[in-house]
């Protein structure tokens, strides 16, 4: 603080001004490329070395061994093809649960208010500690309890699609609240006299729904796609608590015919792609290999991204 | 009062919304549910929880008991998480927020080629996903140990360092934004009353912030408090400064189906959240939503 004012007495107010900007810009920005910009770019680098993780600073450059390895690597085509089926039906029943919750909450109830703070509150609980909980209930209650069984066994463990059913029930419950909370924001900002001219000009509910509504809340369509289809695609702690990536299931045909396996391998049905990244390098010790599959993930996902804000942004309106 | 309520009774019609609304309170008691088995199974022995899961305790004393044998776990050391993730968010949390909000503010405030290209810096990093940058990062982090001599994993500053890197691009971001709709004539005013600049900063811009600086306490609290992947990367399960997730996560390891500890474990972990949550409702709901439209 007492630095700047002499430095300006001596060399005028532009240089002052300039240090002063470093100065202030300084803290936020060291930090950042030193956690974001300088590990990118090192994985960059790491993904084309034969890197193990235990050998500490001799790795040999492979070029694009790894991305070719990978390509062929059964492991990630599969995790890749859950990510991917996860991915989209999570993001129909998260987003169709959160604006049914959000028409249903921005009705005139007398306790409105009590509904969207309850079904926003599993929001507050993090991945892993919810996936505990429901472990719990899939386990204990829901298959395990005796008079009530609903179901005979758990769906965590009686097969991959069972268990991945139940994760999206998991992340639904634990997402639609925060989802519904942007819907109900949107449906807020309709204009009460157009929805009312609507009425006279004799709409039924469901033209009135596609006519008017949905053309207006559809930014925070743009929106909620693009959080739910990042955070399905980064799914990692609600599966490790929830089902660590099983139950174990043999290799899908389509897979084992894409890649000229005539074995049958052994795979993990709730495997998805931060889970498979996250294995490769830390219980295969493949670090090299691992961080290609990060990079491929991310470019992927850049992609798919990019792909649903363009043709959503297509479909706003302006009032 | 009593002829009040005679005449609401007798003027009442059963319409459609009333049946919406028994029906999106039955939907609110189902959401509920998990809670409230978190919270009747904490307050029973591992026999209890078996045998009736969905029954009411025996005896809600054995909730201490419970919480006793965590305490005293000595592998899991929860009192010590506790306390780590406490320090971790909270600090992290006011540093993010001073450092940001200076660096939105000068990148706003001065108008050259080099503040826009770092703003856009800032901003890529909105799309790079953790899980990209996550193994190269711990390599780095003891390439720095190694070469300077100044330990980062495992240590209080190491994590705090490494949140203030990764929530720097959301915060600079809506720091930015807001900055922007502030007029320049109060900071101008102040300088001719002769500011310096860190003064105009922290007397005028920091207070005239507040709204999105509770935004981004919320948003990025959350994201903190609850972390997963970055703590158990930078600290390691069993480290010193092993933050709660962790501690929940080891215990669970350490005590396999041993549901009565889990779900207590589970409950103080959750606690305080819930509780925050219910009386700064408004905050964390607004601060949520509004930092996702923006």
């Amino acid at each position: 603080m007492a630095q700047t004012i002499p430095i300006r007495k001596k060399r005028g107010k532009k240089s002052a001004e300039r240090l002063g900007f470093w100065l202030f810009l300084a803290p936020a920005l060291i930090a950042f490329i030193i956690m974001v910009w300088v590990p990118f770019f090192m994985g960059l680098y790491f993904s084309m070395t034969d890197w193990t993780g235990l050998n500490t600073g001799r790795q040999i450059f492979t070029g694009l061994l790894n991305y070719r390895t990978i390509f062929t690597d059964f492991r990630f085509i599969y995790s890749f093809s859950r990510t991917v089926l996860y991915s989209v039906l999570n993001i129909l029943v998260i987003n169709g649960v959160a604006f049914g919750l959000a028409l249903l909450v921005t009705m005139k109830f007398k306790l409105k208010n009590v509904y969207r703070a309850a079904f926003f509150m599993p929001n507050l609980i993090g991945g892993l500690v919810l996936g505990f909980i429901w472990q719990f209930i899939f386990n204990n209650i829901i298959a395990g309890q005796v008079g009530l069984q609903l179901l005979e066994r758990s769906p965590l463990s009686s097969s991959p699609n069972h268990a991945m059913m139940a994760l999206i029930a998991v992340v639904t419950w634990q997402y639609a609240g925060y989802i519904m909370m942007i819907y109900i924001a949107a449906l807020q900002n309709v204009p009460e006299d157009l929805v009312e001219a609507s009425k006279i000009d004799g709409a039924n509910a469901l033209q009135r729904m596609r006519a008017i509504i949905l053309p207006l809340v559809a930014q925070a369509f743009t929106v909620a796609l693009f959080l739910t289809l990042v955070t399905s695609f980064k799914q990692f702690d609600t599966v490790v608590s929830l089902t660590n990536a099983g139950p174990a299931t043999d290799l899908p045909l389509f897979i084992r015919n894409l890649l000229n396996i005539t074995t049958t391998p052994t795979v993990s049905g709730t495997s998805l792609i931060a889970v498979d990244i996250y294995r490769e390098a830390f219980t295969r010790f493949n670090m090299g290999v691992g961080q290609a599959k990060a990079i491929v993930f991310f470019a992927a996902l850049l992609l798919i991204s990019i792909t649903q804000v363009y043709v959503n942004k297509k479909r706003e309106v302006e009032l | 009062m009593n002829k009040a309520w005679m005449q609401k009774i007798k003027t009442f019609k059963l319409k459609p919304i009333h049946i919406l609304e028994v029906f999106v309170f039955i939907l609110m008691l189902v959401f509920l549910y998990p809670f409230y088995i978190v919270a009747i199974n904490s307050a029973k022995p591992i026999a209890e929880i078996v045998r009736t899961p969905t029954q009411l305790p025996e005896s809600f004393l054995t909730l201490f008991s419970n919480i006793q044998t965590i305490l005293a776990a000595s592998q899991i050391r929860y009192l010590q998480s506790f306390f780590n993730s406490v320090i971790i968010t909270s600090v992290s949390l006011v540093l993010i927020g001073i450092t940001s909000g200076m660096a939105a503010w000068v990148l706003v405030r001065t108008k050259t080629k080099i503040s826009m290209a770092i703003f856009l810096l800032f901003v890529s990093g909105l799309v790079i996903p953790f899980q990209v940058v996550m193994l190269p990062l711990v390599r780095f982090l003891e390439l720095i140990t190694m070469t300077i001599g100044i330990p980062l994993r495992d240590t209080h500053h190491g994590v705090i360092l490494a949140y203030m890197g990764f929530g720097a691009p959301l915060s600079v971001f809506l720091f930015h934004g807001f900055i922007k709709s502030i007029p320049l004539e109060i900071e101008e005013a102040a300088i001719i009353d002769g500011c310096n600049k860190f003064q105009l900063f922290f007397n005028i811009v920091l207070p005239i912030l507040k709204p999105i600086f509770v935004t981004l306490l919320v948003l990025n609290g959350m994201w903190i408090w609850n972390d997963y992947l970055l703590p158990i990367l930078i600290i390691g399960v069993g480290g010193s400064t092993q933050t709660l997730p962790l501690a929940v996560a080891s215990l669970a390891g350490a005590y396999v189906r041993q549901w009565d500890l889990i779900l207590t474990s589970v409950l103080m972990a959750a606690f305080p959240v819930v509780v925050l949550f219910l009386f700064a409702q408004k905050h964390i709901i607004k601060g949520m939503t509004s930092g996702a439209i923006k």
